[in-house]
């Protein structure tokens, strides 16, 4: 099958390569671009784990085709820190609040949640619920992915996290 | 999972992708979200040889009113469908629906489009479509044409569409203004399809239910609108008999799969129930 050329923005730098149709977004990302930040999951558009933020909009990169994403802008996992390598308000607040265990839904849980609060910033605690419900977690029951979500949150609105009474 | 190789095209117009999607035959599929077809090709459940990806083509996004309609471009995404304030004030019971549709990521991806020309009879959609009375936009290379979305669905993943047709848009009668609307869904676990739902729009007139449309969801391999148990409740206000005579009256038409979600009794019963709940919050919603 021939391949097409595509260019993408990943993380503000501008990528290219060839691809077959058949490519998926992930693959492309993984193999081609070798950023292997963004897990491959379930492969069947549940679990989240291939998350990446597309043209301003969190998908999971196993159902998207590479030449869909052709001159798209993409963020993931490896992007999301500061300008300067700091932690990011919510790679903090999942160090902090203990917000992984095995760490493979992470990068998904990470970009997801980023979206999340640029669309909205003082989003509840059933908002983020709601709004983290297409990203699976096998290990922390997503007490402290939620409390990791509110301390970013609460970081990124210039207050104090204060947590919930148990 | 790697889906087999195919052929990919990007037309810019309606006419341009019914022109490929004609040429190609049996051969193409049109690609909207891709989020039914694109897991199909992964599992080579699905093998087309060319996808035409509708994603370039103008004019098939975007929400609009025409008079006393809503009319929907089929790309438009249930993300967008959400962020309407348009369908928020109009056709509430979609912003509803849309919010019990999958999850936050596929929401940003699937189509109202997709979701009601697919013919799955696990999409919610589709027996929404119906309780509101809309209908489809269908174009091909012979023209366009108008189907109702009661007349559209022939069976699972059969539907009206003729080779090379595509729908290109969903136009909604506003319901009346203060009218009561609910859907119930049962389903398992976030982002899962309905094991069984039922959507409700009714009219109220002095204390009493004036109109009422009545859709279900998976309970048949189709879309189904439960005239019947609607009947059942013109008239009434709505007491705890009428509620059971409703219930039964659809129980009677649902002849769901037996599935993972349940054997068929089980689907039949909480599709009772579904209808029940749909109704009830459907009237303490409407303004007499």
């Amino acid at each position: 099958m021939a391949k097409t050329h595509v260019t993408m923005k990943v993380n503000g730098a501008e990528v290219e390569g060839l691809v077959e149709p058949r490519t998926l977004l992930v693959h492309f990302i993984r193999e081609n671009l070798q950023m292997t930040g963004t897990h491959i999951g379930c492969e069947t558009t549940h679990c989240g784990a291939c998350t990446v933020d597309l043209d301003g909009m969190s998908v999971k990169s196993c159902t998207v085709f590479a030449v869909q994403a052709d001159g798209s802008e993409i963020t993931t996992i490896e992007g999301v820190a500061n300008a300067d390598g700091s932690l990011s308000a919510l790679q903090e607040g999942f160090r902090m609040m203990h917000g992984l265990q095995c760490g493979f839904c992470t990068p998904g849980m990470i970009v997801r949640a980023q979206r999340l609060l640029m669309e909205n910033p003082s989003s509840t605690e059933a908002e983020i619920r709601m709004g983290i419900s297409g990203n699976l977690c096998r290990c922390t029951g997503y007490q402290n992915i939620v409390r990791a979500i509110q301390y970013a949150a609460a970081k990124i609105n210039g207050v104090e996290f204060q947590e919930a009474a148990e | 999972m790697i889906p087999g190789p195919f052929n990919y095209h990007r037309p810019a117009t309606v006419a341009d992708a019914v022109k490929l999607l004609a040429s190609l035959g049996d051969d193409a599929r049109p690609l909207a979200g891709g989020h039914s077809l694109v897991p199909m090709m992964k599992l080579r459940l699905a093998t087309p040889e060319h996808l035409v990806d509708l994603h370039g083509v103008e004019g098939l996004k975007g929400i609009r009113r025409d008079g006393n309609r809503i009319v929907i471009g089929a790309m438009t995404t249930q993300h967008e469908l959400l962020a309407s304030d348009e369908i928020a004030r109009s056709a509430p019971i979609l912003h509803e629906a849309a919010l019990l549709i999958a999850d936050p990521q596929v929401r940003y991806r699937g189509t109202i489009g997709g979701n009601v020309a697919n013919g799955d009879p696990g999409n919610d959609m589709p027996a929404l479509m119906m309780t509101l009375g809309a209908s489809y936009r269908l174009e091909g290379s012979s023209g366009a044409r108008d189907v109702a979305a009661s007349e559209f669905y022939q069976g699972a993943y059969f539907t009206a569409l003729e080779p090379g047709e595509l729908l290109t848009s969903i136009s909604i009668p506003a319901p009346a203004a203060g009218h009561g609307y609910a859907y119930e869904k049962l389903k398992r676990k976030v982002g899962d399809y309905a094991t069984a739902a039922a959507a409700v729009v009714l009219t109220m007139a002095s204390g009493k239910v004036a109109t009422c449309t009545i859709g279900l969801t998976n309970l048949a391999e189709t879309p189904l609108s439960a005239e019947d148990a609607a009947r059942a409740v013109i008239g009434t206000g709505l007491d705890a008999a009428t509620l059971k005579k409703a219930a039964a009256a659809a129980e009677a038409i649902m002849s769901p799969a037996a599935d993972a979600r349940g054997p068929v009794e089980y689907r039949k019963h909480v599709g009772g129930i579904m209808v029940t709940r749909a109704l009830t919050r459907a009237f303490a919603r409407a303004s007499s």
